[in-house]
């Protein structure tokens, strides 16, 4: 079985290869840096592999990832699965008509949007980030596709920080994850 | 150099790959007309299609590093460097690389942005290919050459307008488009 949990053997390499620097964007806080992971071919591979075994056969035609580092692991799930890929975008990047979502930071907050007609009710959806911390871009992601009618399967992220309860957050929403933050 | 004048003339994925492409009038300012792939990617076959073309070209050119533009190339480049076993190597706008960077300014319309790439994310001599959505000036993608240095062997990218048509080089570096901009339709 693969995730953190059921350690499947890959799941080691994918840990080690992620790398960790400290006080980044400010002091206290641990940064877990997954772009040592994408120079690691096999580790990188390993990782998508997992995510799609997982997936392929649940009717998921709908990916969403979540800017910027959901755009590096969601396309290729996407096409291996044969599902569409969204990308959740930050505000006014995005050309066409969109729906947003407003979301609490530590300070303030942000919004996340989606193109209107990019998903469709009664799709099944994957939401796709590198990382879950408190949870609160995912709730924003969820609460958008599900504004307009998608069945959101699963949250799936490459790393959790579990002491920053992100998954308690997501309440009844499923939350696969192959690491836990060092 | 475009795909259709260098060995794809003809080939149907090229035409669905340029009609999945939706055109934004004004985006982000009045008189510019946007070529918005987001609905490329909603296209299963089309985005495939899209990445086995690159996939098609540079499998067996030696390639060890795609860097992808920030935030479209990220949508491209994973999939091509994965299919050809090579690394990907984001390069970001300032301060969203946590680690030792190297910064390469650029200019745009109004003042300059900068590119930035971790240190040691490529070393001398692998080669790389350097990939965005859409080339335009070729601000950016200089900014991405000057960045990653000798190792570039090509840039490549889904859309190319009009300022790069007839140029197959960018400094000095070789260009590879799929698709010119689409015009507007009348009919919707």
């Amino acid at each position: 079985m693969a995730g953190k949990d059921g350690q499947d053997p890959r799941i080691q390499k994918i840990s080690s290869a992620i790398r960790v620097i400290p006080d980044f964007p400010k002091p206290g806080i641990m940064f877990q840096d997954i772009t040592t992971l994408l120079l690691d071919t096999k580790a990188f591979r390993d990782t998508i592999d997992l995510f799609v075994e997982r997936y392929k056969d649940k009717n998921i035609s709908v990916v969403a990832g979540i800017e910027a580092r959901g755009f590096i692991f969601g396309p290729p799930i996407a096409l291996a699965i044969g599902a569409k890929f969204v990308p959740m975008r930050k505000p006014n990047k995005l050309p066409g008509e969109v729906i947003s979502e407003e979301y609490s930071l530590e300070y303030g907050t942000d919004k996340m949007e989606m193109h209107v007609g990019a998903v469709e009710a009664g799709e099944r959806a994957l939401i796709i980030d590198d990382l879950i911390a408190t949870g609160g871009t995912l709730c924003a992601a969820i609460r958008l596709l599900e504004r307009v009618g998608v069945h959101v399967v699963e949250c799936a992220c490459v790393i959790e920080l579990p002491e920053l309860k992100g998954r308690d957050r997501l309440g009844d929403k499923p939350l696969f994850v192959l690491v836990d933050g060092a | 150099m475009f795909a259709a004048e260098n060995g794809l003339k003809g080939d149907p994925r090229l035409q669905a790959i340029s009609q999945a492409i939706r055109v934004v009038p004004h985006f982000p300012k009045p008189g510019i007309m946007f070529q918005d792939i987001t609905t490329l990617l909603l296209d299963h076959k089309a985005f495939k299609d899209t990445v086995d073309i690159f996939v098609d070209r540079y499998r067996d050119m030696g390639i060890s590093v795609v860097a992808g533009v920030e935030a479209r190339g990220f949508m491209f480049g994973p999939s091509i460097a994965l299919a050809i076993g090579a690394k990907f190597v984001p390069l970001r706008k300032p301060r969203k690389l946590p680690g030792e960077v190297i910064s390469e300014a650029y200019v745009l319309e109004y003042g300059t942005d900068c590119l930035e790439m971790h240190v040691g994310a490529v070393q001398t001599g692998e080669r790389a290919l350097v990939i965005d959505d859409l080339v335009a000036t070729g601000g950016t993608l200089s900014a991405a050459i000057r960045l990653l240095g000798a190792e570039v062997i090509e840039c490549a990218c889904v859309i190319g307008l009009p300022e790069v048509k007839g140029q197959c080089r960018l400094n000095g570096k070789p260009l590879y488009i799929l698709v010119e901009p689409r015009e507007i339709d009348n009919c919707c």
